[in-house]
């Protein structure tokens, strides 16, 4: 009995002086633990995504067939032709890209003119306007959702791109606050000695801005537009509805698919497989609506990633 | 001078008036508008908009009548009450993890980041149809078996939530790891350096010094998980609002009602928890 627990005390200060006690993090078991960790969330993450593009590109008989797992037999790209049909995918968008691009420059130029004076200027009520602007933040827009949109078909710009133009113009937009709190925390970082000295000169405060602050907030801006960009795009609640039936985004036609499917190729009744949805060609409408985010994304995530950082969001 | 300052006063308003015009007509004056229609009852005519003072009624309803509203706060608080946490810690985990010197570390970054571009509701929809969002082949252990026996239990019910949304809860981590993250980075070494000096280990280095200087991170993470949670547009109770919203019989009145009690339910939900961080960390300090 005595050796036992001995034994058991042993292993237990040995396992514990192999986790904890090294000091440093240079230890080969820390090392495997932290890259084994990683590589396994990592593919948790990926996971979804290696579903989904090993599927879409999976024909009727590899879905059927139990053997065929992560392999595809062939290289099938029927569904990819299916869901471009349904999803009507290079005007779709277009369109897209209309809704969210032009919302997203707007929010950011707003968010841009509205940090600056934030952080450069000292006014009466700046505090109150600064702890307004955070706490729009937290107002769900359900809560302005109903007057909004009686406001909005009074304007007679429901439908149109103005329903989102508007509130992103004026600093209401999707989270405008953090695109605020982005250029306020960046403009205070960044020294006011240029700016002084064009003051000396004559320059007045708007020429400072556009000629010599705005410049300098490149980073700022880019990772606003970004950000901007991909919520705007992935924003399906306010889409659906402002714009109704006049305007539609990949998501908001990935949304309907299944309706939209059955629709264009109504299923004849007794004959299987040939024209019924099946998982392979929803999974290819997926794809379809994340590639140009995916491609976007992987051109620019050195922004996306560092840009946080960079931007001093997490500055006090 | 004192011109001069007063021209700057006047110049800093320029600069923020789009935002307080914005501010008062797209959101002041929308929340007094649904705070008033919330005690309405509306009904859309030929000639507009006709309203009828209901009092509380709207409010009696939801929380009365329509049984279905109840269940979906419930539901909504439960599993709230479980992700948050799991997904402040994981990225705390994840962030830690980052900031050791790992090779390839912007890869990992990329593909923890990856989630927040692509997770909009109708994408999360689909996977979570395809059951592409638990644990793979969970299926087949016995554990989830017995589980899935008896979903009654207030332990079961979370474990079986958890086993089915473990990839999308963990999936909302984005943001927050990378915020995690910046504050590591820009963590002194040299403190770090003192305390090895002093004999802590990585452990109670970890616990006394690296949490306690996160804990404002921890806030902001917090503030941040609670909203993005709470108005993702698979949230079964924004279902419900929009659902009333169009209905004929409930209408805008009883939707606003309905969004209200919502959003109070998020400020309370926020102010709960935000305040119990902020007292800890008081406690930490005296």
């Amino acid at each position: 009995m005595q050796t036992k627990t001995q034994h058991l005390n042993k292993y237990y200060f040995k396992t514990k002086r192999m986790f904890l006690g090294m000091q440093g993090t240079d230890g080969l078991l820390f090392k495997l633990l932290i890259y084994g960790l990683l590589i396994g969330i990592g593919f948790v993450y990926l996971y979804p995504l290696l579903y989904m593009g090993v599927y879409s590109f999976k024909s009727l008989d590899d879905l059927l067939n139990p053997l065929v797992n992560w392999i595809p037999t062939q290289f099938y790209t029927g569904n990819y032709e299916q869901a471009n049909k349904v999803m009507d995918f290079f005007s779709t968008l277009m369109e897209t890209l209309y809704v969210t691009v032009l919302p997203a420059l707007a929010q950011t130029a707003v968010a841009a003119v509205v940090g600056y004076g934030l952080a450069r200027f000292d006014f009466k009520g700046k505090k109150i306007i600064f702890v307004l602007v955070l706490a729009t933040f937290i107002i769900p827009p359900q809560v302005t959702l109903i007057p909004r949109y009686i406001f909005f078909n009074e304007l007679n710009i429901l439908g149109s791109l103005s329903a989102f133009l508007l509130p992103a113009t004026f600093g209401q937009g999707l989270n405008s606050a953090i695109f605020i709190l982005i250029f306020y925390q960046f403009f205070r970082a960044v020294p006011k000695a240029l700016e002084e000295a064009a003051q000396l000169d004559g320059a007045g405060h708007f020429r400072i801005f556009f000629t010599i602050a705005l410049p300098m907030a490149l980073p700022a801006i880019i990772i606003s537009f970004l950000f901007s960009f991909v919520w705007y795009w992935n924003e399906t609640y306010l889409a659906a509805i402002y714009f109704g039936d006049a305007l539609t985004t990949l998501p908001l036609q990935l949304q309907k698919f299944v309706a939209t499917y059955q629709k264009m190729f109504p299923a004849e009744m007794g004959v299987s497989g040939g024209n019924q949805l099946n998982e392979g060609i929803k999974m290819a409408g997926t794809v379809l609506s994340i590639l140009p985010l995916l491609i976007v994304y992987f051109i620019t995530q050195r922004w996306f990633v560092e840009g946080v950082d960079r931007s001093g969001i997490t500055g006090e | 001078m004192k011109r001069l300052r007063n021209n700057r006063n006047i110049t800093g308003l320029l600069f923020v008036s789009p935002w307080i015009i914005g501010f008062l007509i797209f959101t002041a004056f929308p929340l007094l508008y649904s705070l008033f229609l919330s005690f309405q009852q509306v009904k859309i005519t030929t000639d507009g908009i006709k309203t009828k003072f209901v009092k509380f009624g709207n409010y009696e309803y939801a929380f009365t009548v329509d049984g279905t509203f109840l269940d979906k706060v419930q539901t909504y608080l439960q599993e709230m009450v479980i992700s948050v946490p799991i997904i402040i810690v994981f990225s705390l985990i994840i962030a830690l993890l980052l900031n050791q010197k790992v090779k390839f570390r912007g890869v990992f970054r990329t593909i923890f980041f990856l989630p927040v571009i692509i997770a909009s509701g109708p994408v999360i929809k689909e996977l979570i149809d395809q059951g592409i969002t638990t644990i793979p082949s969970i299926e087949q252990y016995a554990i989830y078996q017995s589980l899935n026996d008896n979903p009654e239990g207030f332990f079961n019910g979370i474990l079986l939530y958890l086993i089915k949304n473990l990839i999308v809860i963990l999936w909302y981590s984005g943001v927050q790891i990378l915020i995690f993250l910046a504050a590591l980075q820009k963590m002194d070494k040299q403190i770090f350096e003192a305390a090895k000096i002093d004999g802590a280990s990585n452990w109670e280095f970890f616990w006394k010094i690296t949490l306690p200087s996160l804990v404002p991170m921890i806030v902001v993470n917090l503030i941040y998980t609670i909203v993005t949670y709470s108005v993702f547009s698979l949230n079964p109770i924004i279902e419900h609002i929009q659902k009333n919203m169009f209905k004929v019989d409930t209408g805008y009145g009883y939707a606003s009602a309905l969004s209200w009690i919502y959003f109070l339910i998020i400020a309370a939900a926020l102010a709960i928890s935000v305040g119990a961080m902020t007292l800890k960390r008081k406690k930490n300090y005296t």
